[in-house]
């Protein structure tokens, strides 16, 4: 394989039909059937580079299928991850290699791949067969298909089973080492050891094991192999030089477990029990089986019958002095809104975690968006305002967490809180905090009987005081009719519905005054042009506005992390810049939104594929804005 | 010497919030909420430690006539929202209050699985096989044929049992009680409360408005104790103005039918012994329906089993024993890390 690149070139986007190799970087996609252990060998391998010193980004696209009939398109899963010795932020664009197990899995990818990229096949699945599951009326190894690629056939079907052969395992067993015979030989190209992953197949299956042996003794056999190919001068060996990370320990981290790690710590900030109630729903359900397994933390897991006994279940357990928190995706947010809508008038604390998918309704469980936004900023009946916060990248879920409990449990109110599949499942490293970095934000519940009022204020919060069932001298009855100011007591009448719907207003506007300023990520305040987004795409955004002010182009990035209420300085900041283009995954929402919120002309790209956003088409966009 | 001070015992005023009721005159409510808070206040209950928590509907309002804490929630959510609530905290007492719409229409889902988990809650399911505050419309548990403003040919729906449903639930404790008799309702409410579990107590309940006198076949006085059997564990099923007609199971079948002692050679040896702890008998009581059966009362069925706050407890608690207070800064370093110097 050949990386050889121009030095004298700069440092140029990632991917494309057109653009060179980056020096500093690679993109390898590994792509198999469902049942090949893609996602265990992407994940093996983020891990070794992790280690080793690279920055990374991953990308899993699993399909939605439990287990799809073997051979076929819709089984196809993969896994992308870009390292490199620079800070890596996106999981690239395209692939510089595409491992691919089978035809289907080929016939998928193999367009994203660079010209001139790599693609290593297993010869040994391009059966009859396969070719017509993946549609392939011809083979596309002969017929040209292929002819922009380098292409490398490798039978690691049969090289696995020759490998296995010695051990007790029965062949569909061995054939399942593929992965580990394939991460073998990916290893060697980039000068990893198979040391770390021998451990973990050892860990997994006994060392003794079979099925543990026959494992290692494939990985060794496609580390081998490399060697060998490369006497043949077949493939290449490369190393990718270390990057200068802050000094610290480090860890991977998914956005799912930072998240629920996260609302741990915020709790414990808070000096509060969680209770966490939730039902399964792709993409969301690993933050359930995450915090089910850390009842020691002072966490209480409830899987409830359905998504809205799960928010109710939440409510009545921060009514009884606990952080109630609930988890879904799109369409089980969309049943909660009516059960948040009682915690928005009942002034209880209550956090949604929503792991955006795309929709609508069923829409694609394993594919990303965000496409939420209007749900998450008007969507209940009546006026019905709440605090949203959108994270942006896995490692950002923990301090999004945090914040969400300080806010819900400071303000009374609920909270959403916006990920999405894209950060819930990628992998990316994490400099460890110390929960010693954090200052404690304790929660006191009212038990002073004098002048109690149970919708009476706070004077710099506007939050009503929390009082836990079985505290004495305070029984009171909350509920989701209109109630008066101060007493809480039933009311009818027009001008307390009037006054109660503006202080509702003012105790969530008025949280702009407890957040952050608006930041600008990368470039000036004032402008030209300026690239707004939020959430998932924080990676394609930054890396396409940094090569574009390389190029020489203003241009500057701004990434909103508060989504109601937005910062105090942020439209004031928008209007600094000539030209404002908001870049996301839906068809306009947060272009929509912040139309709404300034009468500065806003534009869009806008994209509704299931996948992220490319570090190219974000450099086209702004192109396209700053020269016109 | 230590001297225990024992809280002050309540009266049943002392439960009652400061609230004007806003039910209809004549409403079956009324008498429902009296024999509640004289029952808390003969059981020695706490308001303090005391959560009412209902959904949508004329029974709804229950809590904000009381002087406990109380949640008035969302129509049909109640039992999940007071699910969330004894996990939360366990030692509260906390009781539920929902109508024949609420719980078995839009909540029937969130009744099936408090019952089935077994969460110590008391439910009080308010039947009056109409829709109150939305004025009028038939129920899950009104009779085929019920006019109303949406059904005004008749309703074609089958109706269902609450009781049936409760059992069909797996609910360990099931109940059942009539608006106007207060001492017998005051008799279940006590041992709904005692009984650690989900505890479903059916209260039929006339609605003066909507469905006035739609129990008064079996409730009517003159007719009423030949239509009603108010069971007892261990005492035999016996009922009636001169107490001579008797449950059995009728010969040959898996059916029970009604008897009159000293008639065609029946006498008190045949008639069943009520055992509240079997299931069976008890799926075969609350079915009884007038006029061929009298409508079972009373406590029909209880046989406890953990109740599910306390299973969640001891799990947490077995967490802790197992691997200590959970120290984050150990959690986030747990697996592969490296350092950078």
């Amino acid at each position: 394989m050949n990386l050889q690149t121009d030095p004298s070139k700069g440092d140029a986007s990632d991917g494309g039909q057109i653009s060179e190799p980056d020096t500093d970087s690679i993109v390898v996609r590994f792509a198999g059937d469902s049942g090949d252990g893609v996602q265990l060998l992407g994940g093996q391998f983020a891990q070794a580079t992790a280690v080793d010193h690279n920055s990374l980004a991953t990308f899993p696209d699993f399909p939605a299928e439990i287990r799809a009939p073997i051979g076929t398109t819709y089984g196809v899963s993969a896994f992308q991850i870009k390292f490199g010795s620079r800070m890596i932020k996106t999981s690239g664009d395209s692939p510089d290699v595409l491992v691919a197990l089978n035809p289907a899995a080929l016939k998928v990818n193999y367009k994203d791949v660079r010209v001139g990229g790599l693609i290593v096949l297993d010869a040994g699945s391009f059966t009859e067969r396969n070719l017509k599951k993946a549609g392939f009326e011809v083979d596309p190894r002969g017929d040209g298909t292929l002819g922009e690629y380098r292409t490398i056939e490798i039978d690691i079907s049969a090289l696995t089973l020759e490998a296995t052969k010695p051990f007790d395992v029965t062949q569909k067993e061995a054939l399942r080492g593929k992965n580990m015979w394939t991460l073998g030989l990916i290893y060697w190209m980039y000068d990893r050891t198979t040391a770390a992953t021998e451990k973990f197949v050892a860990g997994k299956f006994g060392a003794d094991s079979p099925v543990a042996q026959a494992n290692i003794a494939a990985l060794k056999a496609g580390h081998a192999y490399g060697e060998t190919a490369e006497v043949s001068g077949e493939i290449q060996q490369t190393r990718v030089g270390d990057v200068e990370f802050p000094a610290g320990e480090y860890r991977l981290v998914t956005g799912a477990e930072a998240l629920s790690w996260g609302l741990v710590a915020g709790c414990q900030l808070a000096g509060l029990d969680m209770t966490f109630c939730s039902y399964p729903i792709t993409p969301s359900s690993p933050i359930l089986h995450i915090l089910s397994k850390l009842k020691n933390f002072g966490v209480t897991t409830f899987q409830a019958e359905d998504e809205i006994a799960a928010a109710c279940s939440a409510i009545g357990a921060s009514y009884a002095g606990t952080m109630g928190i609930t988890a879904s995706s799109g369409p089980g947010i969309a049943l909660k809104t009516e059960a948040i809508g009682l915690a928005i008038s009942t002034e209880l604390p209550l956090i949604i975690v929503n792991t955006q998918r795309a929709g609508p309704s069923t829409g694609l469980p394993t594919k990303t968006e965000q496409s939420d936004l209007f749900l998450s900023v008007w969507g209940r009946n009546g006026d019905a305002p709440m605090v949203v916060l959108s994270a942006q990248s896995p490692a950002d879920c923990f301090e999004a967490g945090i914040e969400a409990v300080r806010l819900a449990t400071k303000y009374m109110t609920p909270v959403f809180l916006l990920s999405d599949g894209y950060i819930a499942n990628a992998a990316e490293p994490w400099l460890i905090p110390s929960m010693s970095d954090y200052e404690p934000f304790p929660v006191s519940f009212r038990s002073e009987t004098e002048g109690f009022q149970p919708f009476g204020r706070d004077d710099e919060t506007l939050a009503r005081p929390w009082v836990k069932p079985g505290t004495p001298g305070l029984t009171h009855r909350i509920g989701g009719i209109e109630k008066a100011d101060g007493s809480g007591n039933i009311s009818y009448d027009p001008e307390n519905h009037q006054r109660m719907t503006d202080l509702r207003t003012a105790k969530i506007d008025g949280i702009a005054k407890d957040i952050p300023k608006q930041a600008v990520e990368l470039g000036n305040e004032g402008g030209k042009l300026v690239v707004v987004g939020w959430g998932s795409t924080f990676g394609p955004i930054n890396r396409a506005v940094a090569n574009m002010r390389d190029a020489g182009l203003d241009v500057a990035h701004i990434h909103i992390r508060n989504l109601w209420p937005l910062p105090e300085n942020l439209l004031e900041l928008l209007g600094s810049y000539e030209k404002v283009l908001v870049a996301e995954m839906n068809n306009g929402q947060m272009l929509t939104f912040l139309r709404s919120q300034t009468r500065q002309d806003i534009d869009g790209h806008l994209k509704v594929t299931g996948q992220p956003l490319t570090i190219r088409e974000v450099e086209e966009a702004i192109r396209a804005r700053v020269e016109n | 010497m230590n001297v225990q001070v024992e809280p002050a015992k309540l009266k049943a005023k002392d439960f009652a919030s400061d609230q004007e009721v806003r039910w209809c005159p004549g409403c079956g409510d009324y008498a429902i909420l009296k024999a509640v808070q004289v029952a808390l206040a003969n059981m020695g209950a706490q308001p303090d430690n005391t959560v009412f928590v209902s959904g949508i509907g004329c029974a709804a309002r229950f809590p904000y006539y009381m002087a406990t804490y109380g949640f008035h929630t969302i129509h049909g959510r109640a039992p999940a929202v007071a699910s969330g609530v004894k996990i939360a905290n366990p030692d509260l007492d906390v009781w539920v209050v929902s109508g024949d719409g609420d719980s078995l229409s839009i909540g029937g889902n969130h009744l099936l699985h408090i019952l089935r988990r077994n969460v110590d809650v008391q439910f009080l399911l308010f039947n009056n096989e109409i829709y109150g505050l939305t004025k009028g419309q038939y129920s899950p548990t009104s009779g085929l044929g019920q006019k109303s403003p949406s059904t005004p040919q008749g309703s074609i729906d089958a109706p269902i049992d609450a009781c049936t449903f409760a059992l069909g639930s797996n609910a360990r404790f099931v109940a059942r009680g009539i608006d106007i008799q207060a001492k017998e309702l005051g008799h279940v409410f006590t041992r709904a409360r005692d009984h650690k579990g989900a505890s479903f107590v059916e209260i039929i309940q006339n609605c003066i408005v909507f469905n006035d006198d739609a129990f008064a076949h079996f409730t009517e006085k003159s007719i009423a104790k030949n239509s009603q059997i108010i069971v007892k564990h261990g005492e035999k099923l016996i009922y009636g103005a001169e107490s001579n007609k008797g449950i059995r199971v009728k010969p040959g079948t898996f059916e029970l039918e009604s008897v009159t002692i000293g008639e065609n050679g029946i006498t008190e040896d045949d008639i069943l012994i009520h055992d509240e702890t079997n299931r069976v008998l008890a799926g075969l009581l609350v079915a009884m329906k007038p006029p061929e059966m009298p409508v079972a009362l009373g406590v029909i069925y209880c046989d406890p089993a953990t109740p599910y706050e306390r299973a969640v407890k001891e799990q947490v608690e077995a967490s802790v024993a197992a691997n200590g207070v959970g120290d984050l800064d150990t959690l986030l370093r747990k697996g592969s890390t490296w350092t950078v110097s």
